[in-house]
């Protein structure tokens, strides 16, 4: 027996989820079986960003074999009501469209059926007349008052709009020595988990209740939102989590719209539903953060000490406000100083509806949008007062000591060191041969740049900030909301073995090791002496409306409340131990495995012999020290609502990164070159230095792609251009370079065991930092995100003189779309007069025509056909509607027209010339310009363009085998002189 | 090459981990969806569908495959591995997979069986591999949780054990 008692916390040990994910037995959502009978549901998506929906016909979709039931708007809102929105605004928030349609890939209506497969054959059954509106697509063009309005019960897309006002802002800018400014376009992005989103819903009509077991990840408060807009009390409304969820940065909030769906779609076809979101639905649809302009000004004094802050923020939150939006505005509301001591503070806050996907939960949640702004212009007060920046640091650090400290807007910060981790950082990650390196780089004409930010990592988030988008006098109204309950559950069964469960619902973060470590610590045990269930059932578990895992919360809160269970238990179980072994309780001591008298380690009781003794022997033991099982709620009293003046302390816990870089971008290509990274953290103490590891290799991977390559990308017309992973660029080990990671350990006074969270802190201080690089390397002073080599490459690149204009046929461009051209030609073995008469002819046509279900001549030189196209991973219907013009019988003529679907439409036009070959046979030469909406053209131009030619050509190709040639595609090369 | 019809189920039968295995698939259906939803084994996922992410990949006569993108009855005839079939017996892993718990080298676990299965043929191929050229490879997946050092660090240690003690593998 081991005399010293070991910490478990602080050690890496193995993580015990890793045994299963290794060999594949996972437990995952798309893991776990369903009942019989159960029904798989595809959803029909808006192809539109904006437009009215006219008529919807599915009575072809219905009749499908396989199909039990094919839900629309109506079915949704028969019954339950809108889901809450979180301002005080006339809007309504559904999770199906109702009358409208508001961003591409709203989902417009729900198929079920025996197997996702029909599911999917039926969408494309259902048609679905839209009156396209104009779109809104910029957030300042959203507040000029000419753009449509997005709901019926708002007067402008304004949604919200509040002022405060902290210290004396006036004055300071009025007395300061320079005003500095910076205005900062933060661009749309998502940290897009590898797993999708997925749920399996029941409805018991007998009871009337649901109970759905889905991959969310809290909060629970939208389990209130969910119930209501479900339309049954909470206890009627199960929610359950599989064991396993594969990662989801804040994402996997938002699946819980479809939670409501699909419950009513499980009711309205009286049988289970079960839904997995494919990787398209997830990039046009699921959750993103916001974007958001800000103008940032600083009343700064001649040594570069800021005195003052204006902010001025204009959020996007797409198209509709969903819970808990606008919650990433007023996140980083206590610390919109930063890591400064900045005592006068002036913000004006607006919200605007765009046609967008909504926004909500992700990595950082409104620290990358504050933090970019901020230390941009931290950057900008360093260049134009000829500072070094670690200087202009340096200067408006919060100082030593001055902790707890809290700032102008309401924020406590719990502990650090702020210049002790900063200097230590210049120290050990080598500043000083950095700006040598610089040095050298630049006397050889290389771009190189050196960015720095200091940022606070908030962590736990108090339940109250969100409500700092009301007045005082909306709040008085609606009662008051704080705090951050935390739970933890600790049981001993009859052989005295523990169990542990907690409401902290991980997504990948080994909670489960973490906490059979803190619970070890606790009770004198061994990690593997304690097993952890993290898995959560609203109906039967512990757990609360801060239940889930967010804001970085797990190290500290939930941590924090398993350590004060098992205090809990371990004090009852003193008092039978003292009982057995004949001492006080205060002279009990755990460790080894065992309980002892503190001295006499021989007078000792086996733990798990005294942990059975309540099952055993109740008799023995007084009522009260009966340890069986222990629910501690745990909510940390710093956490109170927003003051009367709006002072709000928004998160438990501070952190401190202090992040500098050198980067080098080629002075061809524009390409960023990440040369050095190195990031200081404090974030208190920390229990398992492995993960803390990952925490932020994996946050820094996620920050790495925000500021180089991620955007969700919208067209003016609102269409979505990003849409699969080979357009939306996630980094790959060969863009992510390993950073020098730093830390020191303040340990927070409020939590129970000193942590504070750092899963979040490098999603916000990173993109800034490489953008105050590049800004340095450039001698920039205005650049945005994501740093793509075009961008930095236009801002010392002279501008490129235009190309030259283009040919025939005549582009049909509203300017809106995605283009597309291509030319080709190929060869018949048929006359021209005999091809002319085939291209002209319906019946030919349909057998040519790759996917075409019928073709359909209205007139001489009107066609319409119905053809299954696939463009890379979507495959849909399209109605083609063709005229012929300019006919020159048999050598020419022209082809424009429109092609529309489910998926998405086009518009364009082709010339086709025909000319006889000395063979015989018939030279076909085409050439086609076409413009693409909707969906499809989220796929991206490589996708697209690769698929209109091997659509054109297998055209030819079947023409080619039409006109008597051999049909055998091994035979391409010789019936095409050259390839389409 | 014999023609499928699109509305009749046709049997697959391959061998998977060692063992033979048969099922029926529509033509049209997915090799992922076959391996997962038909024969249970779930261990290999599902992350684009358009083969770019690599979660799905597998190993198909000996060579690295994205399962999304190819159909259940391409595989008919095959030899197949896939993540359950690489530890040596249950409750023991395999040296790549113990490398990867020692370096923390995954966290939600969802990207880490189809990096898993590149990586223990490429081992095979390339016993001293260097972390560029381990960049380059790994190029092919999407890991949104580790940010790839853990990974590359477990995999230059698992080279290392499989060159020291061969057996192992
Ligand atoms: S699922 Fe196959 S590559 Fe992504
Ligand atoms: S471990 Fe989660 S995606 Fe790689």
């Amino acid at each position: 027996m081991s005399e010293l008692p070991t910490s478990w916390c602080g050690q890496s040990v193995e993580r015990v989820e890793d045994a299963a994910l290794l060999t594949g037995r996972g437990r995952f959502i798309d893991d776990l079986g369903v009942r019989p009978g159960t029904l798989h549901a595809a959803i029909l998506r808006s192809p539109h960003a904006h437009a009215k929906i006219v008529a919807i016909r599915a009575d072809a979709a219905r009749a499908l074999p396989g199909v039990a039931a094919v839900i629309l708007a109506e079915d949704v809102t028969a019954l339950p009501a809108s889901l809450v929105v979180g301002v005080k605004a006339p809007i309504e928030c559904w999770p199906i469209a109702t009358d409208r349609v508001r961003y591409v890939g709203e989902p417009v209506a729900v198929v079920v059926a025996a197997s996702r497969y029909i599911a999917e054959d039926a969408l494309d059954l259902i048609e679905v007349d839209y009156q396209t509106l104009p779109a809104v697509v910029d957030p300042l063009a959203a507040l000029d008052g000419t753009q449509p309005i997005l709901h019926d019960g708002l007067r402008s897309n304004l949604a919200s709009e509040r002022r405060f006002r902290y210290g004396d802002p006036e004055r300071a800018f009025a007395e300061a020595t320079h005003r500095i400014a910076v205005t900062i376009k933060y661009p749309r992005n998502s940290c897009t988990p590898m797993e999708t989103y997925g749920l399996i819903a029941e409805y018991d009509a007998g009871e009337d209740a649901y109970d759905v077991t889905a991959n969310f990840m809290g909060p629970f408060s939208l389990h209130a939102v969910m119930a209501r807009a479900l339309k049954v009390p909470g206890n009627r409304f199960r929610l359950r989590t599989p064991p396993d969820s594969g990662g989801s940065f804040g994402v996997k909030q938002g699946v819980f719209p479809y939670i409501v769906l699909m419950g009513i779609a499980a009711r309205v076809a009286g049988r289970p539903v079960k839904w997995v979101e494919d990787r398209l639905e997830h990039l046009a649809a699921s959750v993103s953060a916001t974007n958001r302009v800000t103008t940032l000004r600083a009343a700064v004094d001649a040594d570069g000490r800021v005195r003052a802050l204006d902010w001025n923020q204009i959020e996007d939150v797409g198209a509709h406000i969903r819970a808990p939006e606008p919650a990433t505005l007023y996140r980083m509301h206590g610390n919109l100083g930063g890591a400064y001591d900045i005592r006068n503070i002036a913000v004006r806050n607006r919200v605007v509806l765009t046609n967008k996907a909504p926004t909500g939960l992700n990595r950082g949640f409104g620290g990358p949008q504050v933090y970019y702004a901020l230390e941009r212009l931290m950057q900008r007060i360093a260049v134009i007062l000829k500072l070094d920046p670690a200087d202009v640091i340096r200067r408006n650090l919060v100082p030593s000591g001055a902790f707890p400290y809290r700032t102008a807007t309401g924020a406590i910060y719990d502990s650090g060191d702020y210049p002790l981790a900063f200097e230590k950082a210049l120290t050990d990650g080598g500043y000083a041969a950095l700006r040598q390196r610089q040095a050298e780089a630049r006397a050889q004409g290389r771009l190189y740049g050196i960015g720095m930010t200091a940022a606070i990592e908030p962590s736990v988030s108090n339940m109250g900030y969100i409500t700092t988008v009301l007045t005082p006098e909306e709040r008085r109204k609606a009662g008051p909301k704080n705090g951050a309950q935390a739970t933890a559950t600790i049981a001993l069964d009859p052989v005295g073995s523990v169990s542990v469960h907690v409401s902290s619902v991980p997504q990948g973060q080994g909670h489960r090791t973490v906490l059979s470590q803190i619970v070890a610590d606790a009770l004198g045990l061994k990690p593997s002496d304690v097993r952890v269930v993290a898995e959560l059932d609203t109906g039967r578990d512990a757990w609360s409306i801060a239940s889930g895992n967010y804001s970085s919360r797990f190290a500290a809160a939930v941590g924090g409340a398993a350590h004060l269970a098992a205090e809990k238990i371990k004090a009852k179980l003193a008092k039978i131990a003292a009982a057995q072994l004949n001492v006080p309780p205060e002279e009990i001591e755990f460790a080894g495995g065992r309980a002892r008298a503190r001295g006499n380690p021989d007078n000792n009781v086996a733990f798990g012999r005294l942990a059975a003794t309540s099952h055993w022997s109740p008799g023995l033991v007084p009522e009260e020290n009966q340890a069986l099982r222990e629910t501690v709620f745990w909510s940390p009293p710093q956490l109170t609502p927003p003051s009367e003046n709006d002072e709000i302390n928004s998160s438990l816990c501070h952190g401190f990164i202090f992040d500098f870089c050198g980067v080098e971008i080629d002075r061809v290509t524009g390409a960023l070159r990440i040369d050095k990274y190195v990031t200081m953290h404090d974030c208190g103490r920390i229990l398992h230095p492995g993960m803390v590891e990952g925490q932020i290799t994996g946050g820094f991977a996620h920050a790495v792609g925000a500021a180089l390559y991620e955007e969700y990308s919208y067209g003016p017309d609102g269409s979505f251009q990003t849409g699969t992973f080979a357009d939306y660029l996630v980094p790959t080990t060969m863009e992510v370079p390993t950073p020098v990671i730093l830390h020191i350990e303040t340990p927070s006074p409020f939590t129970p065991l000193g942590t504070k969270g750092v899963g979040e802190g490098n999603c916000m201080s990173t993109p800034v930092c490489l953008a105050n690089a590049a800004a340095d390397a450039l001698g920039a002073s205005d650049i945005d995100l994501p740093l793509t080599p075009a961008k930095l490459a236009a801002l010392f690149h002279p501008a490129e003189a235009a190309p030259p204009a283009t040919v025939r046929p005549q582009p049909v461009k509203t300017g809106k779309g995605r283009a597309l051209q291509g030319q080709g030609q190929a060869q018949a073995n048929a006359a021209p007069a005999d091809v002319w008469r085939m291209l002209l002819d319906p019946k030919t046509l349909e057998a040519i025509i790759p996917g075409c279900h019928g073709v359909e001549k209205l007139s001489d030189t009107h066609f319409r056909a119905d053809v299954t196209l696939g463009v890379g991973p979507v495959t849909g219907r399209y109605r083609a509607d063709i005229k012929l013009s300019d006919l020159d019988e048999p050598k020419a003529v022209t082809l424009s027209g429109t092609v529309t679907g489910a998926l998405g439409d086009a518009k364009g036009a082709g010339h086709i010339t025909l000319t006889p070959t000395d063979t015989g046979g018939a030279l076909l030469a085409y050439e086609y310009d076409a413009e693409i909406g909707g969906k499809v053209a989220s796929i991206g131009g490589r996708l697209l363009d690769g698929a209109a030619k091997i659509v054109i050509r297998q055209f030819f190709e079947a023409l080619a085998r039409h006109t008597g040639g051999p049909a055998r595609t091994g035979l391409f090369a010789r019936l095409f002189g050259r390839g389409a | 090459m014999h023609r499928l019809s699109a509305d009749r189920r046709h049997r697959v039968r391959f061998t998977l981990n060692g063992k033979p295995v048969e099922a029926d698939a529509e033509p049209r259906m997915l090799l992922t969806d076959f391996l997962r939803h038909e024969l249970g084994q779930t261990g290999t996922h599902v992350g684009c569908e358009h083969g770019v992410c690599g979660a799905c990949t597998i190993e198909i006569d000996g060579v690295p495959a994205r399962a999304c993108l190819t159909l259940a009855v391409q595989a008919d005839g095959a030899t197949i591995r896939t993540v359950e079939g690489l530890a040596p017996e249950p409750g023991r892993l395999s040296v790549l997979q113990d490398a990867f718990r020692r370096h923390h080298a995954l966290q939600c676990g969802f990207c880490t069986a189809g990096i898993l299965m590149s990586l223990d043929g490429y081992l095979r191929r390339h016993s001293a591999p260097t972390e560029a050229e381990l960049r380059e490879f790994l190029g092919g997946h999407l890991c949104r949780c580790t940010g790839y050092t853990p990974i590359l660090a477990a995999a230059l240690d698992a080279a290392k054990t499989l060159r020291e003690v061969p057996a192992h593998a």
